[in-house]
């Protein structure tokens, strides 16, 4: 699944500008995390057809990039997230960030999870049986 | 050297008698030419020939050799400014054909006349310079220098027309339109300042031009200091070979000194001008190779002759011959001015070193700023560089790890403690004419 993320500088305004572009195009926003440092900050977020939308952001000058990022359901119970972290970390795999939100339905859990090694994650985690959600499915 | 679009590379002059002259026929004429000057200054410019008196000289005849200019009074911009309007013009104002003056930003505005032959020297120096820079009759010339009393726009245009090029007087301003004319007209030769070149370089992209079967070949910039480095960016992004040209209004306007296409240092024209170069602090004149403040005297100038201007630019001479074969001495391009040189807590560091700094790193944009401010007394420095699509991850250690390496450059290199902001693209303003890189706060003029 492609997530986008977008530099902020750190001046107030800055998230509304992009919240408000997304907004007038009509994106919606399944998922996201704001990560922030002392003086900028990245915004990551899942979208419907996200190769159209970052085009228009780049269109407007923001500074944007895709990004392959995992997306797993895991079970809405304790040790739901522990077992698939447990099965990255079992194949040496580290985990650069992560972030969840609910299901559309409401019947379970997913976590983004971005990788150092993208393809090997990918596979590790199929083999173990874990579904992984693709970009259509949302 | 670069052939970059099959430039030919063998050295063709303007004028070939004053620019491959001999040494010793260089030295008598300038000594003759300087008397001229000296004379004029001594009985026509008051505020000069108030300070020779006070230097004890007791005419304007008491100049034996060359070597006897280095104990003529230097002449300062405050001592044009104290002339305003037009105390330092040595002609009668019916011989005055035009007027030019110099931004009156730092303070009053200097005015400069020009007599009849004023221009047509001025013309002659231009198309000496143009033709440095590989400029032919056949080419298209773009000048987006400002025309007006700014001596860029209209200096370039005589020269141009005087070597027989064709003219496309767009003056500053209205990038869009310099882009479609640059297109549409197949302009051959862009004259602007290096940070105008790159905001147009910038525009264009995303405008997505594409360059190619153009016959965009040469950059002629100047009116403001650039780094190598900046350089090698604009050519990284236009399709040209870029040459560095010298000029101000006080000594004529551009075409005091321009770059051959060895492209290394400025020949001077000596038959107009005598360029020295001073330690700022105590005006002794320095050696060849020895960095110091530009000084020039002018030996033609009939409007607004200058004995010993001192132009605040940071420079020096180079006296070995240059390969080009033109035997005019040669300045090392200026990347800095005695007044722009920032003071941080006792550390010297002018702006062209943190550009050199900043535009090594892969993916910086050329657009910065640096905003120096004093705080509980201390000097703080932070520089403004924008994220590109190129320095940019969705991995906040990716831009967390290059502001770590630059503020250790900064502090390695130029012993600068400093902070970076990392600002959105296209924050920072872009100039159409010399652009602001610093801001001041400790100023009043700078605070915004």
């Amino acid at each position: 699944m492609k997530q986008i993320s977008v530099f902020l500088e750190n001046r107030p305004g800055s998230l509304f500008s992009v919240l408000d572009r997304l907004r007038e195009w009509e994106v919606n926003l399944r998922a996201l995390s704001l990560a922030d440092t002392a003086d900028f900050g990245v915004l990551r977020f899942i979208v419907k057809k996200p190769e159209k939308v970052i085009e228009l952001l780049k269109r407007d000058n923001f500074t944007a990039t895709l990004t392959e990022v995992l997306t797993v359901g895991i079970a809405d119970q304790p040790g739901g997230l522990s077992s698939v972290v447990g099965i990255l970390t079992g194949e040496g795999l580290s985990i650069e960030y992560l972030y969840a939100f609910v299901s559309p339905e409401g019947k379970g859990a997913y976590v983004v999870l971005r990788v150092e090694d993208y393809d090997k994650a990918r596979i590790v985690l199929e083999s173990a049986g874990i579904p992984l959600l693709g970009d259509l499915s949302l | 050297m670069d052939t970059k679009r099959g430039q030919e590379v063998s050295p063709t002059y303007w004028d070939e008698h004053a620019e491959i002259i001999h040494e010793e026929n260089l030295r008598k004429l300038q000594f003759n030419r300087l008397q001229k000057t000296v004379n004029k200054a001594w009985y026509h410019l008051p505020y000069y020939r108030r300070k020779m008196g006070e230097a004890g000289f007791r005419n304007s005849n008491d100049l034996r050799s060359l070597s006897d200019l280095s104990r003529l009074p230097f002449t300062t911009k405050q001592d044009l400014r104290e002339a305003y309007p037009f105390g330092a013009i040595a002609e009668p104002m019916k011989n005055i054909v035009r007027i030019h003056s110099s931004s009156g930003t730092t303070g009053t505005a200097t005015v400069v006349g020009y007599t009849h032959n004023d221009i047509i020297t001025w013309s002659e120096l231009m198309a000496r310079t143009l033709v440095g820079g590989g400029v032919n009759e056949d080419d298209r010339i773009q000048v987006a220098f400002g025309y007006g009393l700014f001596t860029g726009g209209l200096g370039v245009h005589y020269g141009a027309e005087k070597l027989g090029a064709t003219v496309i007087p767009m003056s500053s301003g209205n990038t869009l339109r310099q882009i479609q004319i640059l297109r549409d007209f197949n302009i051959s030769v862009l004259c602007c300042t290096p940070s105008y070149a790159l905001y147009l370089a910038e525009v264009a992209r995303d405008s997505h031009i594409d360059w190619e079967n153009t016959h965009f070949r040469i950059g002629i910039f100047g009116a403001e200091p650039w780094s190598e480095e900046m350089r090698a960016e604009i050519e990284r992004q236009l399709p040209i070979l870029a040459y560095d040209i010298y000029g101000l209004s006080e000594v004529i306007g551009p075409g005091v000194a321009f770059e051959c296409e060895i492209r290394n240092g400025l020949h001077v024209s000596e038959d107009h001008f005598i360029a020295e170069v001073i330690d700022p602090a105590s005006g002794d004149v320095l050696p060849p190779g020895e960095k110091g403040e530009l000084t020039f005297t002018t030996l033609t100038k009939e409007g607004t002759p200058v004995i010993r201007y001192r132009t605040g630019d940071i420079s020096s001479l180079i006296s070995t011959p240059c390969s080009c074969g033109r035997t005019m001495s040669r300045i090392q391009r200026v990347a800095s001015r005695t007044d722009d040189m920032l003071i941080i807590r006792g550390v010297n560091v002018y702006p062209s070193q943190i550009e050199s700094v900043l535009l090594r790193f892969e993916g910086i944009e050329p657009h910065y700023q640096i905003i120096v401010s004093r705080e509980h007394y201390m000097d703080t420095v932070d520089i403004h560089v924008e994220v590109s699509n190129n320095i940019f991850s969705d991995e906040v250690k990716t831009l967390e790890n290059l502001k770590k390496k630059i503020l250790e450059a900064l502090k390695g290199e130029l012993n600068l403690a400093c902070t970076v902001k990392f600002l959105e693209p296209k924050s920072i303003t872009r100039s159409e004419g010399k652009a602001k890189r610093v801001i001041d706060m400790r100023k009043k003029e700078d605070v915004p």
